[in-house]
């Protein structure tokens, strides 16, 4: 099974870098862009047949080390 | 005294810190991070770096190293363990300490001498210096801003956990002395148990007056009192 997760910084912590890019992108002339956060994307497959185990490692996954729940709050999807 | 000094791959703060302990007749052996077992000592230190090249988050890959079960494990029966740097960054991921430490706000990699106060000196790494005094020791990093929620912020200041706060030339903890973005200018924070400190500038490079500054020197003095 495969699936793709998304990372990215929760909406009360700044993230100074999606800012920096959301300058860039105006800068070059995107005048209705109004805001920019950047995050990670991570694609994993699993050797799980059973589609509820599969989803629980990848949130375990996500909890213990794709994401600081500290600063950072993530989704996942399945693909396929 | 004896430290254990844990080496990840990307450490490259390790050395610095051994010279500047031994300076202090501190014995220290150097711990890979793939060991399984960490020697008996009264101080582990996770030193400066880009341990696994700041991959994912700074400091999250260390985290999970094998050696850092020990380290927990050493923490919890109440011994010292300090990170300076990346290795507070390791700390705040293994959850050790909390809160978590984002880019700079500049998004600029920042190296010079920081004014600090020290907010805490009763903990076994400060208590040489005096209360609320005024210190220069260099900062090295690109990660360095410390942040926690509201609450964790006020539990740090109602348990005394801010160990060192960044401030300006006057030294008043004020934004234009804040060089990251830190919540509360914070500059170093220390575990409930007193045992745990992080932070962010490098006493090992302030220790030799031809460094520059050597207010370093009472750090280690006060692992020794």
């Amino acid at each position: 099974m495969k699936f793709e997760i998304f990372v990215t910084l929760k909406k009360e912590v700044l993230d100074p870098q999606g800012k920096a890019i959301e300058n860039a992108l105006k800068n070059i002339g995107f005048r209705n862009i109004e805001t920019v956060r950047q995050g990670k994307y991570f694609s994993i497959t699993i050797d799980e047949e059973d589609i509820n185990k599969a989803k629980h490692i990848v949130d375990s996954a996500c909890k213990k080390l794709l994401s600081n729940e500290t600063i950072e709050e993530y989704k996942f999807k399945l693909v396929k | 005294m004896k430290v254990n000094i844990i080496v990840f791959p990307g450490s490259n703060c390790d050395r610095d810190i051994k010279v500047a302990l031994e300076r202090f007749q501190i014995k220290c052996k150097m711990i890979w991070h793939g060991e399984t077992i960490l020697p008996k000592s009264d101080l582990v230190v996770l030193p400066g770096g880009f341990s696994y090249g700041d991959y994912l988050r700074c400091g999250s890959m260390a985290s999970k190293s094998i050696i850092m079960k020990e380290v927990i494990k050493h923490a919890s029966y109440g011994g010292l363990v300090l990170g300076v740097c990346n290795g507070f960054q390791i700390l705040t991921e293994s959850g050790l300490l909390p809160g978590s430490l984002l880019r700079n706000h500049n998004l600029k990699f920042i190296c010079k001498h920081v004014n600090l106060i020290v907010k805490n000196n009763k903990t076994q790494f400060t208590n040489c210096y005096a209360k609320l005094d005024k210190i220069t020791i260099p900062i090295a990093h690109n990660e360095g801003n410390y942040y926690a929620d509201k609450n964790t912020l006020r539990v740090l200041e109602d348990n005394d956990q801010i160990v060192f706060q960044y401030c300006d030339e006057n030294y008043i903890i004020n934004n234009q002395g804040n060089p990251n973005g830190s919540s509360l200018n914070i500059a170093g924070v220390i575990n409930k148990n007193k045992n745990v400190l992080g932070m962010m500038p490098h006493p090992e490079r302030s220790v030799e007056n031809f460094l520059n500054k050597d207010d370093g020197i009472n750090f280690f003095e006060s692992l020794l009192k």
